[in-house]
């Protein structure tokens, strides 16, 4: 007999390994049925509410009928403006982060500083932004005011993507750029950021998703509980659809006859963020693709 | 002068480049001023509403309170001034509508005009009394003691167990059954992801095909990417009425529905770190566990996770930093009650959902709207700590690895 039967041992090591593997794998697919639970359940109850009427026409009666138009419209100016402070600024400083800034402690700093920027709470943004623009600068409740804090949320994910963008381009360009006599802001001008742009762009287009679907920051900094019309400067008050959604499931004056309209807003809502990844995920693919082949 | 003018320009756009860098680093300043600047403004007032005043009868020896004390005068726990260090007198509760037991409509006034001198002879007149009343209907010729309250206090702050900042006369402006409740939901909901997300994580870095990974890991991506009213949304709908059939409550908005909810939302921060940290074990420390006859489960547990603990833990504190952050889903279904909860079944209250919820009706700079930029405080220090301690660890994680 010998000592260890070895036989037994594989078996009972496959076993466990069987189960394991199975337990893994089961969690994996629970995880994404999840996922397409929320989703379905949200598209089932909401796409026969949505038509050409719910999505272009005021909200009536105590928001119980009608359609979704100035929270679309509010929603769009408020990416519009926070994507039009917060895009230029993080790239320009992802620029300055990847192809400028020399190792050290300053640097390093910083980057502490970016990412304790992108871990703050949205409702801390919230409160930033209702001491700083709305009180301090005077801004009132306005779209100006939410955009700028939007934007200050977005900043730190435009910058990170932006960066991680730029990583990805071969250094031996950079270096055939500079040997061939262009400066530092020419090579990355004309060699770096053409290359880095598509995944700059992917990167736009998940922050845009990102913010439009962000509640917490603009509570207190531009949305509007029921404003049938539509904003006439960037100094109104505006409704936005996160917001809308938010405020008819909870706190309507009638919440049983809105629901219809709580299922559409919320479809509306997941269809712009599934939108914003598709195409980001495309276009990924897609240049991921011709940069192989070239 | 060209090369003048390109040396000139190269500068400016680099300078122009910095000033883009430094902006992020200028806002968190800028967070840290404000919220600091509102919410330690809270220490510096008093727990009373404004022009609004607490009188007592002048021989009454009593000159100052705290608000707890007050608030226990009201709630009647506390009945006779000796218990404040007073005399042996009963304590008498004015309260203005009592007016009328006092004097008519007539002797008021048609405009209120004789009030202050009522209220006057009715302090004046009981020995034992206190009331509470608009500073403006104190008088020159007021006979009355006005009590000194106490500024609110650190203890009274953290250690307080009611959150009520609209209570009259005086706000209860504890904290500690919002610090309970957001610990509770948090921990519940990281319970919940923790092990979900690390078997899955597993699952993608080390057992599943690359077809399978290349369609699972985007969907779970995508997770992160619905937005939390839509999570809030949801829960409302579907996980609130099931909790509460499910074990029978009168209402199904609770703790254990934020942390279900909170727990989905946690799950892709908590999968991609961790996989990440997986995919990043040495492949000939795998290797050579598979060489000695290990199968690939026991590589896994014994290689593979010990790898990439520093990895994990990461993941599991980021994940409790985004439940402990997380605003709009957890004030749609956990029922906001203020009380020290004692079970996962009862409805509670966070920190961010108490600022979401209430900051519309805080008065600009007055002590309810600065009491809730100290809970901002509050939770910008918990998200500060929690980015420090993730970058120790992976750091950390770094520099054992060269």
């Amino acid at each position: 007999m010998p000592l260890i039967d070895e036989n037994k041992l594989t078996k009972s090591k496959n076993r466990n390994q069987k189960i394991a593997f199975f337990l893994f794998a089961s969690v994996g697919y629970f995880i994404v049925t999840i996922l397409v639970a929320i989703l379905s359940f949200i598209v089932y109850k909401g796409i026969g509410v949505i038509n050409w009427n719910f999505i272009s026409q005021m909200p009536e009666e105590g928001m119980t009928k009608g359609g979704i138009y100035p929270a679309i419209i509010g929603t769009l100016y408020l990416v519009s403006g926070s994507m039009l402070f917060a895009f230029p600024i993080g790239v320009l400083a992802a620029i300055y982060m990847n192809e400028y800034f020399k190792d050290g402690i300053i640097k390093r700093i910083v980057r502490m500083m970016t990412n304790n920027l992108a871990g703050v709470p949205s409702i801390v943004f919230g409160l930033f932004g209702m001491s700083l623009f709305v009180n301090k600068l005077g801004f009132g409740d306005s779209i100006l005011a939410g955009s700028l804090t939007l934007g200050l949320l977005v900043l730190p994910i435009v910058i990170r993507t932006t960066e991680e963008a730029l990583k990805a381009v071969d250094d031996t360009f950079r270096q055939a750029s500079l040997g061939l006599g262009a400066t530092k802001w020419q090579t990355t001008r004309r060699v770096v950021l053409p290359i880095a742009f598509p995944n700059i762009i992917t990167g736009l287009i998940l922050s845009i998703g990102r913010v439009s679907g962000e509640t917490a920051p603009i509570l207190f900094t531009v949305a509007a509980y029921f404003l049938p019309k539509l904003p006439s400067s960037i100094f109104d008050q505006a409704m936005a659809l996160p917001y809308h959604l938010y405020v008819i499931s909870t706190s309507g004056t009638n919440i049983e006859e809105s629901r219809p309209i709580a299922y559409g807003t919320a479809l509306v809502l997941i269809l712009i963020v599934l939108i914003c990844n598709l195409i980001a995920n495309g276009l990924r693919k897609y240049f991921s693709k011709k940069v192989k082949m070239n | 002068m060209k090369n003048f003018y390109k040396k000139f320009s190269e500068r400016f756009i680099e300078g122009l480049l910095m000033i883009s860098s430094t902006i992020t680093s200028l806002t968190v300043v800028l967070i840290i001023f404000f919220l600091f600047k509102e919410g330690l403004g809270v220490f510096n007032k008093k727990p009373l509403e404004e022009g609004y005043a607490v009188v007592i009868n002048r021989l009454n020896s009593v000159g100052k309170l705290n608000a707890e004390q007050i608030k226990n005068i009201y709630d009647q726990k506390i009945n006779n001034w000796s218990e404040l260090g007073g005399a042996n007198d009963s304590i008498y509760l004015f309260r203005m509508e009592d007016i009328s037991n006092y004097y008519t409509d007539e002797q008021i006034g048609e405009n209120f005009e004789h009030l202050p001198d009522c209220l006057n002879s009715i302090v004046d007149s009981i020995k034992g009394v206190i009331a509470f009343f608009p500073e403006k209907y104190i008088n020159k010729s007021f006979k009355g003691k006005q009590l000194e309250v106490d500024k609110v206090s650190l203890k009274e702050f953290f250690g307080g167990e009611e959150w009520f900042p609209t209570s009259q006369p005086v706000s209860q402006l504890g904290v500690k059954p919002l610090i309970y409740g957001t610990l509770w939901v948090s921990f519940g909901a990281i319970l919940i992801a923790l092990p979900l997300g690390l078997a899955a994580a597993i699952y993608l870095s080390e057992i599943a095909k690359g077809r399978v990974r290349r369609i699972m890991k985007p969907l779970i991506e995508l997770l992160a990417g619905i937005p939390s009213v839509v999570y809030g949304f949801f829960g409302l709908v579907i996980i609130v009425p099931f909790i509460q059939q499910a074990f029978n409550l009168p209402v199904g908005e609770t703790g254990l529905a934020g942390s279900i909810v909170l727990g989905i939302m946690a799950l892709p921060t908590i999968i991609t770190i961790s996989e990440d940290a997986m995919r990043n074990t040495p492949r000939a420390m795998k290797e050579a566990s598979l060489a000695l006859g290990a199968s690939k489960w026991q590589t896994i547990y014994k290689i593979v996770i010990p790898n990439s603990i520093s990895g994990i833990t990461a993941a599991a504190i980021l994940g409790i930093g985004r439940a402990i952050g997380e605003t709009m889903a957890v004030l749609m279904v956990t029922g906001n009650a203020a009380v020290i909860p004692t079970g996962i079944l009862q409805p509670m209250r966070t920190i961010p959902a108490t600022i979401a919820a209430e900051l519309g009706e805080a008065p600009d700079g007055g002590l309810h709207y600065k009491a809730l930029f100290a809970l901002g405080c509050i939770l910008f220090i918990i998200t500060l700590l929690i980015n420090l301690i993730v970058e120790f660890v992976s750091t950390n994680r770094k520099n054992t690895k060269h």
